[in-house]
């Protein structure tokens, strides 16, 4: 067995510090390191988007980031999106416009739409179709998620 | 039976239950289960898809550091000859349990052979490599035809074909021929003055849920086995692990963790029984997990077909006969959805004579899985297509001529029963008073299609049990596991009865051990057969509740009356309370109020659908584009119509994926070639337009608010749908699935 490393990262803004071997994904170390499981893994080689998280203001699929890599970094999860008495305007438009049925790939797309909406609040359908593209939902058509993210950044 | 009135809760669109759980990553999937001392399982799988297995050596496995056991069926009890009846007919117990650990044979590419547990899963995973397997490699056979032909490779040295009863001397690959014959078809083709008949074949597709499967499995010192996973029926992994296992049931309970997609592909088991083996062989709790190749090469796809239909009409668009031989693959072991396809492939039309053969077929690939409304959308690929080519050639409105040939109450569906009241001709006249059906559509390369599509529901168990709380609101107990959003459809059932809010519901999904017997979420069932049972119970509950307000006011149970969330009474006393203010007395009343239901329905009735869709055809390329989307089904009564119209959405864009990109592509050695989600190309929303959701509400009889399933039909028209748009586009008739670019450029002669 590979000796465990020592990393320090920021995660949904605060510190954090874990050890954990050369090849374990930043999909691996949150979900069995940090038993942070929101994020998910429906394929493991990127092309799913179950397992989104935004890494230094970036999105990113977890299951390409080594664990190692996220050393002063800033990685933020679908855990740190809401407040803690507050749901973000996305899981609110998410839950009105029932823009989930299993909900698996639901924590993904969430993180792909807060990115965004960050980096573009008034995303044209084209637009919102275009950046979640790397995101896969089975259950839904994607009418409603797409209805969903174009509800909440008409709400911001 | 039916309530007809109007509701307070039943057709609202309330926020479901476990929303906020799955919006902020707090719920609980399979996979994310842990517990103390876990360990860690992988599975080793077969490199060829047909061979035999001369030797298994472990050894080596078992000696590398963090290894704590390996298991092969060897570790399996003696399956012998046993037919076990498991819900969903018999099944061989040995095929059952060949397909969890293979003891003989290989028969497909992805077949389990063997599983480790280990301190990690990366050590897990280095095991498995070292387990040395001998192989007699075999020639595999990868088509149904070909699986057909007499001097075809055989699967099974044992299996022989049973044919209406009869079972044939020599073994074969055909392991059944069902027939269903209505009328004279002979007579009905010879009073036709069209006849049309094509020949289809359609692909392997997979249900494609974005959760692998999953299991973590551990034995108390007891000797009670406890499964945590995802499912769509705890009750049904509770049976198939109990007979693989030769376990009592009582011994076994099952957690149904949240779960991540099924569409048909979680009810048979995989990993489960795997996990128990290497959880008795370790004395730990052991989650195994699959990797998304391991679900396309190692889970029930459904069948690739070939389907040949053939439909005679009269000039002015009367069908008089129609013939379909549908040959179905199974995969390895018997059991394909031929016997739905064909209940379903002519159950849109009344048409006089009719004559169905359908054959299941073993070949080298993964068994055969339920996948939505499974075997109907291959048969319908050709029955509607066809049909779309005796309008075309008789120059009647495709939708005409359905309505023309429309099934009605009454008419008898060609393998036997007679429909109950249907919402056939009301979902095609929905149709035909669209606007997407009247606007233009006159560009170049542009066409429009349409198609039609039924499915029968299924009833089935279901128990519900209701505990009534003092603030008045309700804890609904139910053993139906949510995919889609049935928390908030059952719940809704009970609130109207009781005159509650929906939010006035805590629904909870528990164990086996915690619920009455409870089928899977699965044959569209759930929403109105779990339904149903929360219904019985919440009256349970009322009926309770009035005994209380009787012994309140000292009158008689028959002068307490119940309305709108208030119980009055009635001659006499000029009493009142509200239903939560009575909840606040119980304890003095008598004390606590726990309601139960129970149903096993057999009213579900039947669901039809008709789509249109608009594409346009890149002629260079031969990719088709979907432009427009209009997607009309009859619900019988839409209980939250967010969710309905979510499984006609996403029916119909799985409907599209299978049309267009999706099929297991083999190699000549019966390798998959493409077992990623990047090669698998299921549609993204970069692909898509919004699909236009219409819901008609033909009530249905056998359910007290009307309601039938919605899940499964909306996957049975999109393939003929487009086949028909892309024949209004370029006039190329397309008889092969999926219609991909290169099988379009060939369909144009371009290559």
């Amino acid at each position: 067995m590979a000796r465990r490393s020592h990393v320090q990262t920021t995660l949904n803004g605060e510190t954090v510090e874990f050890l954990c071997e050369p090849r374990q994904s930043l999909l691996e170390v949150l979900r069995d390191e940090l038993h942070l499981t929101g994020a998910k893994e429906g394929c493991n080689n990127g092309n799913c988007g179950a397992c989104s998280v935004i890494l230094d203001g970036r999105l990113v699929n977890s299951c390409l980031v080594l664990g190692v890599e996220t050393e002063g970094k800033s990685v933020e999860t679908i855990e740190g999106v809401a407040d803690p008495d507050k749901l973000h305007p996305i899981q609110d438009a998410f839950l009105e416009n029932a823009a989930l049925q299993c909900g698996i790939c639901t924590p993904g797309f969430i993180m792909s739409a807060k990115a965004l909406l960050d980096e573009n609040p008034n995303p044209t359908e084209h637009e919102v179709r275009y950046w979640l593209a790397g995101n896969l939902c089975r259950c839904t058509g994607y009418d409603k998620i797409v209805r969903a993210v174009l509800d909440a950044a008409a709400a911001k | 039976m039916l309530e007809n009135k109007e509701y307070k809760v039943i057709g609202t669109r309330p926020i479901r239950h476990d929303g906020v759980d799955k919006v902020t990553g707090r719920a609980l999937y399979g996979a994310d289960f842990q517990a103390a001392g876990l360990l860690h399982g992988r599975v080793l799988r077969s490199p060829h898809a047909h061979a035999r297995i001369i030797s298994i050596d472990t050894s080596r496995a078992e000696a590398l550091y963090g290894v704590k056991g390996v298991v092969t069926a060897k570790d399996l009890p003696d399956a012998g000859d046993k037919i076990a009846d498991l819900g969903e007919g018999a099944v061989n117990l040995k095929h059952l349990c060949d397909n969890i650990l293979a003891s003989d044979k290989v028969l497909y590419k992805g077949h389990a052979v063997a599983a480790v547990a280990a301190t990690n899963p990366h050590i897990a995973e280095e095991a498995c490599t070292l387990i040395d397997v001998e192989y007699e490699v075999l020639p595999p056979v990868l088509e149904v035809r070909q699986a057909m032909e007499s001097d075809a490779p055989l699967l099974h040295e044992h299996l022989k074909t049973t044919s209406m009863g009869e079972t044939a001397d020599e073994p074969s690959n055909v392991a059944s021929h069902i027939q269903h014959k209505l009328g004279d078809p002979e007579k009905g083709f010879a009073e036709a003055d069209i006849i049309v008949e094509r020949d289809f074949v359609t692909g392997t597709v997979h249900q494609g849920y974005i959760e692998p499967h999953n299991a973590t499995a551990h034995y108390n010192a007891d000797g009670q086995l406890t499964i945590w996973c995802s499912t769509q029926g705890a009750f049904t992994v509770r049976e198939q692990v109990a007979e693989i296992l030769q376990y009592p049931v009582s011994k076994i309970k099952v957690v149904p963790m949240e779960i991540g997609g099924g569409f048909g592909g979680k009810i048979s088991v995989y990993i489960k029984p795997v996990a128990a083996l290497l959880a008795k062989k370790t004395g730990k709790p052991v989650k195994v997990l699959m990797n998304r190749a391991d679900v396309f090469e190692g889970t029930g796809p459904t069948p690739a077909s070939f389907i040949r239909v053939k439909m005679g009409a009269t000039k002015e668009g009367k069908l008089t006969a129609a013939q379909a031989y549908l040959a179905f693959e199974a995969g390895a072991y018997p059991g394909s959805p031929v016997g739905p396809g064909a209940m379903c492939i002519f159950a849109p039309y009344s048409i006089e004579n009719v004559i169905i053969d359908g054959y299941d077929v073993v070949v080298n690939k993964p068994k055969t899985a339920p996948y939505r409304a499974p075997g109907a959308p291959n048969a319908a690929f050709g029955s509607e297509t066809v049909l779309d080519e005796i309008a075309e050639k008789l120059d009647i409105d495709p939708l005409e001529i359905r309505l023309l040939n429309a099934a009605k109450e009454g008419d008898r569906r060609a393998d036997g029963p007679i429909h109950p009241r249907i919402g056939c001709i009301e979902t095609l006249e929905a149709a035909k008073a669209h606007p997407h059906y009247t606007a233009p559509n006159g560009k170049k390369h542009h066409g429009r299609g349409i198609a039609s599509g039924y499915w029968f529901n299924i009833g089935l168990e279901s128990s519900v049990t209701i505990n009534v709380n003092s603030d008045g609101t309700i804890n609904l107990i139910e053993g139906s596991t949510d995919i889609g959003g049935t928390r908030a459809s059952i719940a809704m059932q009970a609130a109207e009865v009781l005159g509650i809010p929906a939010e006035s519901v805590n629904p909870s999904v528990v164990d086996t051990n915690s619920v009455g017997y409870t089928a899977v979420t699965g044959g569209s069932r759930t929403t109105y057969a779990t339904g149903y049972a929360a219904y019985e119970a919440a009256q349970n509950v009322k009926q309770q509740m009035i005994a209380r307000a009787a012994k309140l006011w000292e009158v008689d149970e028959a002068n307490v009356q119940f309305a709108d969330g208030e119980f009055s009474s009635i001659n006499g006393k000029e009493e009142q309370i509200s239903f939560r203010d009575l909840c606040a007395r119980l304890g003095e009343t008598g004390g606590p109020i726990v309601g139960s239901g129970t149903v096993n329905p057999g009213g579900a009735g039947g669901a039809y659908a008709t789509h249109v869709v608009d594409v346009t055809v890149d002629e260079e390329t031969g990719k088709v584009d979907i432009l427009r989307y209009t997607a009309v089904q009859d619900a019988g009564k839409a209980i939250h119509p967010s969710y309905v119209e979510g499984q006609i959405q996403g029916g119909a864009v799985q409907g599209i994926g299978w049309a267009l990109n999706e099929e297991y592509i083999y190699n000549a050695e019966g390798e998959m070639t493409n077992a990623s989600f990047l090669d698998y190309r299921m549609p993204t929303c970069l692909d898509l337009p919004m699909i236009d959701a219409v819901i008609v509400e033909v009530p249905n009889p056998g359910h007290p608010y009307g309601v039938r399933g919605v899940g499964e039909v909306p996957i049975v028209p999109p393939m003929a749908a487009i086949a028909n748009a892309i024949y209004d586009a370029i006039g190329v008739r397309m008889t092969e699935l999926p219609m991909s670019p290169d099988r379009l450029l060939k369909a144009m002669g371009k290559i």
